[in-house]
């Protein structure tokens, strides 16, 4: 767009105030965090520096290795479940008529509602004299059962945080699917396609790449997870269902660790970073091969 | 074998029928909890052993009582939509301004601008928190609201500036072209044709805006913690972390959080689906 004179003057004030929140909340904060993460610093005070002493530290934390290795669990599960089930669910709901309208608006509804208000309504699904569940177990008489345990924490979790995102993908996949045009199924249908065959041969093929989309965004949002977990387990019990948000915000804001709680927060966006980079690499080598992606 | 199994399951009715059952039983995992929560937000814990199932007998309010009058959760409900609605009208205010020029102009440091944007996207919120806290500590702000708005504002402004200056690109030139002949200036232009075009996206905007920031657990229980000034998500983890054997307290809480939500998303769904989609395209 042309610009004239004076509009110098414009483009300046316009930019100021947004650019100027990002600097001062989100850019100084992030490199400040960088140079922290060097430091002993217990509360906010007296940091001592101490090189690279809290990366030695990080790799040899176990609790931080619990944290890394269950949020790798859990993104195989984040695509299994989320993409997964939220995939089928479209391909489904794409295939009726009836009630399609319906199903869209009860799958979306838990992405709306606050992750805390879910992590306290399964709190309560999982309590062990009242909960839901073993409401359900008693009266199908068998005694009733620890829902969170150090061995099944990480799964009790998991469960509900996963079950929650159904829905955006379902609602990405569905988008995708409804842009497809007609006429590709029409013509599958005059030559006595079943759905099986036109999901696999017309809707997989044009929707892969929205899928890909899908698996990215998945993958990476599990190191955004806090909420849920943090209400149902704290982490607990004995790190068992510890992620890397979780982590950060008991070693920093509990233990009050600042320093080091830095240099784990650093380890989140470089964590945050390989992976957007990983997820791309691999599955943008998959794009060509196999599937067909007319106009994609 | 094969074939035989997908004509039978694939093209009749009976292919139909298991297609229904997966959907509703997906659909039950949502309505289930949410009638079965609601039903024991009206009994007391001995109703609640009795009989786990059985519907509440009357409208016994006295766990919604106890939310009021004991946790003060209208006090969180108000704390919530302060910080929640400022934060929203500054990042549609500052984040379409900055949409504009990024999404309407050419200039030397465009492309340095729209870079920081894009990085925005990849700094989560555990990155920057320990810096911003002891901001807030330094300038007296923690436990009052603009302790929670500030960054808030911020990280929406991103996703703000991403959707609201691409949807801004594609409104045609000569519109605006017609306002200078007009002789109007940029501001006019910004708030009389632009703003009013954008609308839509403004909406998606402010939708989404307004939803993380009543969400975000994590930002709100390290800046905005106190009684007085508590958001709902962080009264909630209050509750279940201290009220954990009042069952019924916890289930009046949940009923309480869920409803507003509920009763705004019927009334937006069709802006909050259009939204939702809208972030897959984004990160791509």
């Amino acid at each position: 767009m042309r610009q004239f004179k004076g509009d110098k003057k414009v483009i300046i004030m316009f930019l100021i105030p947004a650019f100027a929140f990002i600097f001062i909340f989100l850019l100084y904060p992030l490199i400040r965090t960088f140079y922290n993460s060097l430091f002993y610093i217990l509360q906010n005070t007296n940091p001592r520096y101490v090189g690279l002493g809290n990366y030695q530290k990080l790799i040899t934390d176990a609790g931080m290795i619990t944290a890394v290795w269950n949020t790798l669990i859990f993104m195989v599960a984040a695509v299994v479940i989320e993409v997964g089930v939220g995939t089928l669910l479209a391909i489904l709901v794409n295939f009726i008529k009836r009630g399609a309208k319906f199903f869209r608006v009860v799958y979306v509804f838990p992405v709306v509602v606050s992750a805390a208000a879910l992590g306290l309504l399964f709190s309560l699904i999982y309590n062990y004299r009242l909960g839901l569940l073993n409401t359900i177990v008693s009266w199908l008489g068998y005694n009733p059962i620890r829902w969170i345990t150090r061995d099944s924490a990480l799964w009790a979790v998991i469960a509900p945080v996963t079950w929650r995102y159904v829905g955006f993908y379902f609602v990405i996949i569905l988008t995708a699917i409804t842009k497809i045009p007609k006429t590709l199924y029409e013509s599958a249908d005059i030559e006595g396609a079943s759905r099986l065959q036109k999901t696999r041969h017309i809707t997989l093929p044009l929707i892969f790449s929205d899928i890909r989309i899908s698996i990215i965004i998945a993958i990476t949002g599990v190191t955004k997870v806090f909420s849920m977990i943090w209400i149902i387990t704290q982490g607990g019990p004995m790190n068992s269902s510890q992620v890397l948000g979780t982590y950060l915000y008991s070693v920093t804001f509990q233990r009050r660790l600042f320093g080091y709680g830095s240099t784990i927060a650093v380890f989140i966006v470089l964590f945050g970073l390989l992976l957007v980079v990983l997820t791309n690499k691999l599955l943008k080598s998959d794009d060509n091969g196999g599937y067909g992606t007319p106009g994609m | 074998m094969m074939d035989k199994f997908k004509k039978i399951f694939v093209k009749s009715n009976i292919g139909r029928f298991f297609i229904y059952v997966f959907l509703i039983f997906w659909a039950l995992t949502t309505i289930a909890p949410l009638v079965w929560v609601l039903n024991n937000s009206f009994k007391d814990t001995d109703q609640i052993m009795d009989s786990p199932f059985g519907f509440a007998e009357s409208l016994n309010w006295a766990n919604y009582q106890k939310a009021v009058e004991r946790v003060d959760i209208i006090r969180s409900y108000i704390n919530s939509f302060i910080m929640s609605g400022s934060a929203t009208i500054l990042v549609l205010l500052f984040g379409g301004m900055a949409a504009y020029i990024l999404g309407r102009f050419e200039f030397r440091f465009k492309k340095f601008f729209t870079t920081i944007v894009a990085l925005g996207l990849l700094i989560p919120a555990f990155s920057t928190i320990i810096p911003v806290y002891d901001l807030m500590i330094k300038l007296n702000l923690i436990n009052t609201y603009p302790a929670l708005i500030l960054p808030h504002v911020a990280s929406n402004l991103i996703f703000a500036i991403f959707v609201l200056s691409s949807y801004m690109s594609s409104l045609p030139d000569s519109i605006e072209e017609a306002a200078i002949v007009d002789g109007a200036n940029r501001f006019q232009i910004f708030t009389k044709i632009i703003i009013p075009m954008s609308r839509p996206a403004l909406a998606t905007v402010a939708i989404f805006s307004f939803l993380w920031s009543y969400n975000d657990l994590f930002s709100a229980l390290i800046l905005v913690s106190d009684r007085s000034v508590r958001p709902i998500v962080v009264l909630l983890n209050e509750v279940s972390s201290r009220y954990g054997v009042d069952y019924g307290l916890q289930a009046a809480a949940v009923v309480l959080t869920i409803v507003p939500i509920f009763l705004v998303y019927l009334l937006l769904q069709d802006y909050i689906v259009k939204g939702l989609a809208r972030q897959g395209s984004v990160k791509e």
